[in-house]
């Protein structure tokens, strides 16, 4: 699978004002059966999407309104993602379409697992993100700007504010670079590393039955 | 200059550090099981890659397999398929496999501990976030993502930014009652569930010291419902005699060698830390979450809170919604709740200890009527050792049901689940919307108080139980 690659992208906001939405909000456990990535998109927020029946709720949940339709970027509450290690959270809402979230923060591996998947999570100081937020659920119209180059966000009014991402990251997405074939790059170290910690790091031994 | 236990076991596995990049950092053990690794051997199929090194790497399946016997087939076709995936994965790739069959089988972080996999000083990955648990062995142990997965396969390296380091001190005796789980729910009640954000847990004091590796597991486990990837401690006699005799454990010489090399692992005398708290476990009652974070948490003898008494206007739209969803009401005491189901198991208490517990609660008593108690032992070893024991006796003679080893309602993947609007009492470790079963409600609590509800049918106060004095 090719790594994903980030430029520009100019879309428009979707409101989720909840604090700690976590990632058995974002993928049900149940959808976790799969063994390849594709077809998450009907996982993503599924027990606010569907009813029991599988119709879609009504009034829908805000990332099925139809005003909202084609909107890349999710404003979400503090600490999006918390919960536990599942890369399918990233996986359904790129299937789904989002390209970047702006919350105040992130739990730690949903932002790394983000960030492997080209999804974008944009920590936003809280005055910004409260704006945006605010745009989102009043403007349909409004789009913003996301330009990772430079880690900047055009908000409707013009205005640039930069955000703070991984420079590693940033390179990497750029780029379309794979962390894993980065570290394939530096085998003579690796190989150095585990020669010189042979038997006093680890200290498995084979397995004996019992 | 002094160094914390976190920082040594980081700077010892640091491959490499470029300016500006993560550092590379050499895993020691890799846990796999079948829910977070098919898309990861894919990813290595597809490039023509091969598992750098299958001697540091161990599978099962936990997460998606029934509890029922394991005569019968896995009814659920794509959880079969799943479990035959990763049968086929570890086949293809050499990669050692305790399958559902097995009798080494079990939670993943149940079975690396009880196999002797899990030691100090290492650093241990697994595509789940409760692998913190190994932490209370002193190990680096974190969860990683499925794309993480695959690059510790390939090359038995992660790409890591240093992580910050958080002391949590809890001195002071526990009152009998209370537990290793009451005091990990209280941290995270006081510090919420992002408190950790960014950082490695180190929990010390001599409430810690005290107790067992068992109860140090329950504590470390639930790092992650605080926010932090990795919550560890450090390594004493109680962890070397945990850990001796077991089968991955070094041995003779072997055996002494390591042990002196463990003893280093502390923190040094003056060592800082990024943030601080201490907990007085003197104080601590029982605790029981009423919402669906985890770290919505009262003492037993609480009420629940009003989101009119919020300052945080996110806080309180946060709260409001949670009591909507558990359908609970600001200022009824939790004390009294009633419930459907008791679930007593999972990687946060499914071990021996916690089983015992249990059993020592429903000896010789029935539980409340109408109740469903499920007993899920952690692994194949902890149900044999409680059978036994005769601990699964007590548990059916009292009506309980005794299941096969597995993660089961913690996650409800398995067809272990809530129906819409029940009520559990649960050992695990979330109470997220859902978590338990679509719709389902989650009390999380310690296996005394799960085992005290069971016989009442009502969330029940374990320090009012025979030989509990307060």
């Amino acid at each position: 699978m090719a790594a994903p690659k980030v430029g520009t992208f100019t879309t428009g906001l979707v409101p989720l004002p909840a604090e700690n939405v976590d990632t058995d909000q974002i993928v049900p456990a149940r959808y976790l059966k799969v063994i390849d990535k594709a077809g998450l998109a009907d996982a993503l927020f599924h027990d606010w999407r569907f009813e029991a029946d599988g119709s879609k709720k009504n009034p829908p949940f805000v990332i099925d309104e139809p005003r909202y339709a084609g909107h890349g970027i999710l404003v979400a509450g503090d600490n999006f993602g918390t919960g536990s290690s599942r890369e399918h959270a990233p996986w359904a809402l790129g299937a789904f379409g989002i390209k970047a979230i702006l919350a105040t923060s992130f739990a730690d591996i949903f932002k790394s697992n983000a960030l492997k998947n080209g999804i974008l999570p944009i920590v936003l100081p809280a005055p910004l993100h409260a704006t945006l937020m605010q745009i989102a659920k009043d403007d349909l119209a409004a789009t913003v700007t996301i330009e990772l180059a430079t880690a900047t966000l055009t908000t409707p009014d013009g205005a640039t504010h930069a955000f703070p991402i991984d420079l590693f990251s940033q390179k990497m997405l750029l780029d379309g670079l794979d962390e894993l074939d980065y570290i394939r790059t530096q085998g003579e170290k690796i190989l150095a590393h585990e020669t010189a910690h042979l038997g006093t790091i680890n200290t498995l031994q084979p397995n004996t039955p019992r | 200059m002094p160094k914390t236990i976190i920082e040594k076991i980081w700077n010892e596995h640091v491959v490499d550090q470029q300016e500006g990049a993560p550092a590379i950092l050499a895993i020691d053990l890799h846990l796999v099981h079948e829910v977070t690794s098919p898309q990861a051997f894919t990813g290595l199929r597809g490039r023509g890659l091969k598992v750098r090194r299958p001697d540091r790497t161990v599978a099962t399946a936990d997460h998606s397999i029934p509890t029922t016997p394991r005569n019968l087939p896995i009814a659920d076709e794509m959880a079969a398929a799943q479990v035959k995936q990763l049968e086929a994965n570890c086949a293809e790739f050499g990669v050692p496999l305790h399958g559902w069959e097995s009798p080494n089988q079990g939670i993943v972080h149940v079975i690396g501990p009880e196999l002797g996999l899990t030691q100090p000083g290492a650093t241990i990955v697994c595509g789940d976030s409760h692998t913190a648990t190994h932490g209370a062995f002193g190990a680096l142990a974190f969860g990683i993502g499925t794309s993480e997965v695959e690059m510790v396969l390939a090359t038995q390296c992660l790409l890591q930014r240093k992580p910050k380091t958080y002391l949590v001190r809890v001195d002071g005796t526990l009152r009998p009652g209370v537990s290793a789980k009451d005091i990990i729910l209280a941290l995270i009640a006081r510090i919420g569930v992002g408190g950790g954000t960014g950082h490695v847990f180190e929990y010390a004091g001599s409430a810690i010291r005290a107790l067992s590796m068992e109860e140090r597991m329950t504590i470390c486990n639930m790092s992650i419902e605080g926010g932090a990837r990795a919550g560890l401690v450090a390594p004493d006699e109680t962890t070397f005699d945990y850990l001796k005799g077991r089968p991955h454990a070094p041995q003779g010489a072997d055996w002494d060698a390591a042990v002196a090399r463990w003893r280093t692992l502390t923190s040094d005398e003056g060592a800082t830390y990024d943030k601080e708290i201490v907990i007085d476990a003197n104080t601590l009652e029982p605790m029981v979450t009423y919402g669906t974070n985890p770290g919505m948490g009262l003492p037993i003898s609480g009420t629940i809170p009003d989101p009119a008494n919020e300052s945080d206007p996110a806080a309180a739209r946060a709260l409001t919604r949670a009591l909507e969803y558990m359908d609970l009401h600001a200022g009824d005491s939790i004390i009294g709740r009633p419930v459907n189901t008791v679930f007593i198991g999972s990687c946060t208490n499914g071990r021996i200890s916690d089983l015992r517990l249990a059993a020592n609660v429903l000896k010789g008593q029935t539980v409340a009527k109408g109740v469903r108690v499920m007993v899920v032992p952690g692994s194949a070893d902890v149900k044999r050792q409680a059978e036994r024991e005769g601990l699964d006796t007590i548990f059916r003679d009292a009506g309980a049901d005794w299941r096969e080893a597995g993660c089961s309602m913690c996650i409800a993947m398995n067809g272990d689940q809530l129906a819409p609007g029940e009520y559990a009492i649960s050992t695990s470790n979330r109470n997220f919307e859902g978590r338990q079963g679509k719709g389902g409600r989650t009390f999380l609590a310690s296996p005394l108080t799960a085992a005290a509800t069971a016989l009442t049918g009502v969330i029940a106060d374990p320090r009012t139980l025979p030989g509990m004095s307060r």
